[in-house]
């Protein structure tokens, strides 16, 4: 798929901070950044170009784990996706919620299910597990094994 | 120097019946700070989904939730349809319409049952829920069951409409528009709603922009975002409608936008059920190749976004599911804070949170004081209270 206006824009606009831009569909544009880059480009999209926070992903692979923003172009028609790869095992980050409030559930949430750590968050508390959960156990990870596999 | 006391309400929602717990800090009547836990009834279907084959994921998804459950099947579907790249048939981008604008007004008018029954006006509660009721016949007709529907799936629609059943869906709306028309002029003209819930529970603009509110929670604070126009899906863009904003963010506000997208919602529906065209219903996607992508639709509580990845396998990689309420949730911070607690009943309502049914109530009393408890009835007592006195003014 031709890349749209947008995505010409952000490749200008980010230089080479964006190690690659795809956009698989009309509505989706995926940037791979470096993970010290997110929390720049972050305050960007949200404060200077008033993009709409969606959520954040956080997959499982092989060596690391892959975090996406998801930022809603509402304007234009879009969604981007910031992606990048923190490193296992101590998978560690830069928090956005000092910049975006909205985020601060869903990077308990990815601290709770996946074991990465936002720096700076104001409260990473648990948030989806329960009290008396194991320490470094995290469910969503793909070695996680369940407890009781036919629950 | 005011006492201030801890009340916690939980860990079951006071008014959904639905698990979530808030600790209320007050000083005599006043909130001033309060705090949300959530997560009691998490099941896990992001991780479930992934022992899901792609023909498996669209029934699992759909029961994310019973009321926006065309909405959380279709953000998936479309995300998995924008990895394979290939057209969907138009009719099946129609019937998708047609079930999810059904949705809308049987959740819109969910909604302003309870939100009515919660200050104590169960007329409201009996109209709404009157006429939400054929709109559930109607689903049942069409896709054989009042909610989990099951008709979307990755390439089209499962199940086509026969001429019969549109016409069907026509003379529904035809009928169901007067009376919705009628409760919602008999909503915005009532003096006593007008006393009851202006200025209570208000979001501002900015504090639903900081929390990326979604959905009426946010078009009732000025904020225009509607998915179904912002980046159009099945045939929104095929049909005429508006998207309906206030500026107000009050509950009776949020209140209003709910009535007069019903009403969007019924104009949809008789034009797609009118201006559907024919020919097949279904891509037939025999493989779905390795890739990612993000859907998202417009339920009836706000933007409903999936990210799906793809290995290349029968099964997707990763689902991640950010439904409407995890947005709107914490804007209850926003909205509590300086309210009486008589207020704080219809304001948690307002939102329309939806997390998974539990009917169950926990009553927990503050160990601290020993004093002051709160369960569901005090706070619907509280609130019904604060209508009739204002009913009387009137009367008087």
């Amino acid at each position: 798929m031709s890349e749209t206006e947008l995505a010409g824009e952000l490749r200008t606009m980010l230089g080479e901070a964006a190690l690659e831009i795809r956009q698989p569909a009309r509505n989706n544009i995926f940037i791979t950044v470096k993970p010290e880059d997110v929390h720049g480009i972050v305050k960007t999209l949200w404060e200077g170009r008033g993009a709409r926070f969606a959520t954040v992903t956080g997959v499982d692979v092989t060596g690391g784990i892959e975090l996406l923003y998801h930022f809603v172009f509402d304007e234009r028609h879009a969604i981007v996706t910031l992606k990048t790869r923190v490193a296992k095992p101590f998978p560690e980050i830069e928090s956005i919620t000092p910049i975006i409030p909205a985020a601060e559930w869903i990077e308990r949430e990815v601290h709770d299910l996946l074991g990465v750590k936002f720096r700076n968050h104001p409260r990473l508390e648990r948030l989806i597990l329960s009290d008396d959960w194991p320490d470094g156990v995290y469910p969503l990870r793909k070695d996680y094994e369940p407890k009781d596999p036919n629950a | 120097m005011s006492h201030r006391t801890l009340i916690p309400i939980g860990p079951y929602h006071p008014l959904q019946e639905e698990a979530e717990f808030f600790q209320l800090y007050v000083e005599g009547e006043t909130v001033v700070d309060m705090d949300v836990r959530i997560s009691y009834n998490h099941r896990g279907i992001e991780k479930l989904c992934e022992s899901k084959t792609w023909d498996q994921l669209t029934f699992a998804v759909e029961r994310v939730c019973g009321i926006c459950s065309a909405s959380h099947p279709l953000a998936s579907v479309q995300a998995v349809e924008a990895i394979v790249g290939e057209p969907i048939p138009e009719r099946a981008l129609y019937l998708r319409t047609i079930v999810n604008e059904l949705e809308r007004i049987h959740s819109h008018m969910l909604w302003l049952g309870l939100a009515g029954h919660f200050i104590g006006y169960n007329t409201v509660f009996m109209w709404a829920w009157r006429y939400r009721e054929p709109i559930l016949d109607l689903l049942e007709l069409v896709t054989g069951s009042r909610i989990n529907y099951a008709n979307v799936k990755v390439g089209g629609v499962r199940m086509d409409m026969t001429p019969e059943q549109l016409a069907a869906v026509q003379k529904g709306m035809d009928e169901v528009k007067g009376p919705i028309e009628m409760l919602t002029k008999a909503v915005l003209d009532d003096p006593v709603l007008h006393a009851r819930l202006k200025g209570v529970g208000v979001l501002k603009k900015e504090d639903a922009r900081k929390l990326a509110c979604v959905g009426p929670n946010a078009r009732a604070s000025g904020i225009p975002h509607d998915t179904r126009r912002t980046d159009p899906y099945a045939a929104y863009d095929r049909v005429d409608w508006n998207v309906i904003v206030r500026e107000e963010g009050d509950v009776f506000s949020k209140a209003v936008v709910r009535c007069l997208e019903a009403l969007e919602s019924i104009k949809i529906v008789k034009q797609a059920a009118r201006d559907i065209p024919g020919g097949p219903i279904d891509a037939d996607f025999r493989e779905i190749p390795e890739g990612e992508a993000c859907g998202h639709v417009e339920a009836p509580r706000g933007e409903t976004f999936h990210y799906i990845r793809s290995d290349g396998t029968n099964r997707p990689y990763r689902l991640k599911i950010r439904a409407p309420s995890y947005v709107n949730v914490p804007s209850f911070k926003a909205t509590c804070i300086g309210q009486p607690i008589s207020d704080v009943c219809i304001t948690l309502a307002a939102v329309d949170p939806c997390y998974s049914c539990t009917e169950r109530m926990a009553v927990v009393v503050d160990a601290a004081s020993g004093k002051r408890t709160m369960n569901f009835e005090d706070l619907v007592r509280l609130s019904r209270e604060k209508t009739r006195k204002l009913l009387r003014n009137f009367k008087g």
